[in-house]
């Protein structure tokens, strides 16, 4: 296995409601090699989304660290947790989260802008959209587009910038079947034919056949 | 739908400037006409009055005499003037020597006096109060008037009745309100007004030329700044207002969009990239009120103009344009940078789960 592109140690994670201190991590180490494809599964409030906020930038961590790519981003600041959103990463979520009042080109291109890039993708992106299949979908906004339509555009929104790393949050929860199926087949094509690496929460076994290995939550711990 | 009805809401404080600095400016520019109108070079007011106000009709007829003594002085009429509304007044004239100073009236419907009862009213007095020539008029100092002819407007005032029965109706018999004189050439109103001012003639009277006079018709002179302070009370409630629309407006907008500005911040949008697009649609909107704004400010002179073409007078102001742009644009802003600053400060993963 080469040298860890995603290296956790004895992260933690304690959240505030009300007057209780909730202990959502409690200590998970975890390496993630470059290329991987990895499968996060667990029942709820096992911690899988938080691990995913925070490897994420999203949240920062109570204790332990977490570098990416050589990088602690356990003592990063909100700044410093905004540049590694921008640039070391991209999130597929349940939901899909496009915004709906731009088209599927517009949503893909504010990813670039908000990167600094230009709005433009590079040309080589357009075979990137024939393989998710909406590059003839690209002027139409989310409304007009099926789920799993929406989720190839979110996960071309997410790599367009190319980060190290994709983070896809019960990417097929939404989605029925046959479009869970293209959806996880275009995700092993990019971890395949680009090497990207991908951490994939899900409670779906099946789902979690595509990634090249699974790890198993609990109470907030890794248990297998 | 929102940014719209925002839009028009930002409109109102810019259309409340712009109309009232307009009537302001207006009002002021039509009396400065009308007081050129008289073809007289010199004014003479009396004591102790503003250019804006006259209180009664102190001036004794004999003032008129002296003057019409002085070297260069080609004519000097008396005037009495009475008013009959907050914004009206009716002129008592000799209508000969007005003719004469002024060129006379243009009649578009009847004539001159022929009778003591008589009354001219201009164009815009009688299209509001729908007269013409021969018709009967009642509500000028209780009295009955004929309206003797219907005279283009830009002359004098818009009401012109005989000055002896102005004089007798208003119990001042021998006096007048104001002088008027013309000057046989122009080089000499310096030395016509200088010889009046002399110790010897008239030291305490206002004594202007009429170019003076009419330059000192300015917003700022009214009521000693009382206007110009009402402008800008006016002004500073237009950005109370355009800041709270746009605060009011911007926070449900932002409510609205908390989903989106998770998604944002995700990708990875900075404070200040969510803060600046907050600022930018409240910026178009205040464009947007300023632009609809100016334009409901020519439906309301349109619409006055219609209603009230002789009470009320509201210029177009562009040079007003930019400074009621600015004013709600600073509304806007200030409106806009609370909640901007909260979506901005958002938790991203709250944001993303908001529904």
């Amino acid at each position: 296995m080469s040298e860890a592109l995603i290296e956790i140690r004895g992260l933690r994670k304690v959240y505030r409601v009300g007057k209780v201190d909730v202990m959502a991590l409690r200590g998970v180490d975890l390496d993630v090699p470059p290329g991987d494809f990895l499968a996060i599964v667990g029942p709820s409030g096992s911690g899988k989304s938080t691990l995913f906020h925070i490897i994420g930038g999203l949240t920062p961590a109570s204790g332990g660290t977490v570098r990416i790519a050589g990088q602690d981003i356990s003592s990063l600041t909100d700044a410093g947790r905004t540049e590694l959103r921008k640039k070391k990463v991209g999130f597929v979520f349940q939901k899909f989260n496009l915004l709906p009042n731009l088209t599927a080109a517009d949503n893909i291109a504010i990813a670039r802008h908000i990167a600094g890039r230009g709005q433009a993708p590079e040309p080589e992106f357009d075979e990137l959209l024939k393989l998710l299949g909406i590059s003839e979908r690209m002027d139409h906004k989310p409304a007009a587009l099926s789920g799993g339509e929406q989720q190839r555009v979110a996960i071309a929104r997410a790599i367009v910038n190319h980060p190290a790393i994709l983070l896809a949050d019960e990417p097929t929860g939404n989605l029925d079947s046959e479009n869970s199926a293209a959806v996880l087949e275009v995700m092993r094509d990019l971890n395949r034919r680009l090497g990207q690496t991908i951490l994939m929460i899900t409670h779906n076994p099946e789902a979690a056949a595509f990634a090249h290995r699974t790890v198993r939550m609990r109470d907030g711990r890794i248990v297998a | 739908m929102r940014s719209l009805l925002s839009m028009f809401l930002i409109a109102v404080p810019v259309t409340l400037i712009l109309c009232l600095v307009g009537l302001s400016q207006g009002m002021l520019a039509d009396s400065a006409r009308r007081a050129r109108g008289i073809g007289a070079d010199v004014i003479v007011r009396p004591p102790q009055t503003s250019v804006l106000t006259l209180s009664g009709a102190p001036i004794p007829e004999k003032v008129v005499d002296l003057i019409r003594r002085q070297p260069h002085v080609a004519l000097a009429i008396g005037m009495i003037v009475h008013p009959v509304s907050s914004v009206s007044f009716v002129s008592g004239i000799d209508l000969a020597g007005f003719d004469r100073m002024s060129g006379g009236f243009k009649y578009l419907q009847g004539g001159p006096f022929r009778g003591p009862d008589d009354i001219i009213v201009d164009e815009y007095y009688a299209q509001q109060h729908k007269l013409h020539a021969g018709d009967e008029v009642t509500d000028v100092l209780n009295h009955r008037w004929r309206v003797s002819g219907v005279a283009e407007g830009g002359k004098l005032a818009r009401l012109a009745v005989p000055i002896a029965t102005l004089q007798d109706l208003t119990g001042n018999k021998g006096k007048v309100s104001q002088i008027f004189v013309k000057v046989d050439k122009a080089a000499d109103i310096a030395a016509v007004v200088a010889e009046l001012k002399a110790p010897e003639n008239l030291p305490e009277y206002n004594i202007y030329t009429m170019e003076e006079f009419t330059s000192l018709l300015t917003v700022e002179n009214v009521q000693g700044g009382a206007l110009s302070t009402f402008i800008h009370v006016m002004v500073g409630i237009g950005v109370v207002i355009g800041f709270a629309v746009v605060l009011l407006s911007m926070y449900m907008a932002v409510l609205q969009r908390t989903r989106e500005i998770g998604i944002l911040k995700a990708l990875g949008a900075s404070r200040w990239y969510i803060l600046k697009i907050i600022l930018a649609e409240a910026v178009i909107m205040g464009i947007g009120g300023t632009i609809v704004g100016i334009g409901l400010s020519f439906a309301a002179r349109a619409l006055i103009q219609m209603l009230y073409p002789a009470s009320l007078t509201q210029a177009i102001t562009p040079e007003w344009w930019p400074i009621a742009g600015g004013i709600s644009l600073a509304g806007v802003l200030l409106g806009a940078l609370y909640p901007g600053l909260s979506a901005a400060a958002q938790d991203p993963i709250e944001a993303l789960a908001y529904e």
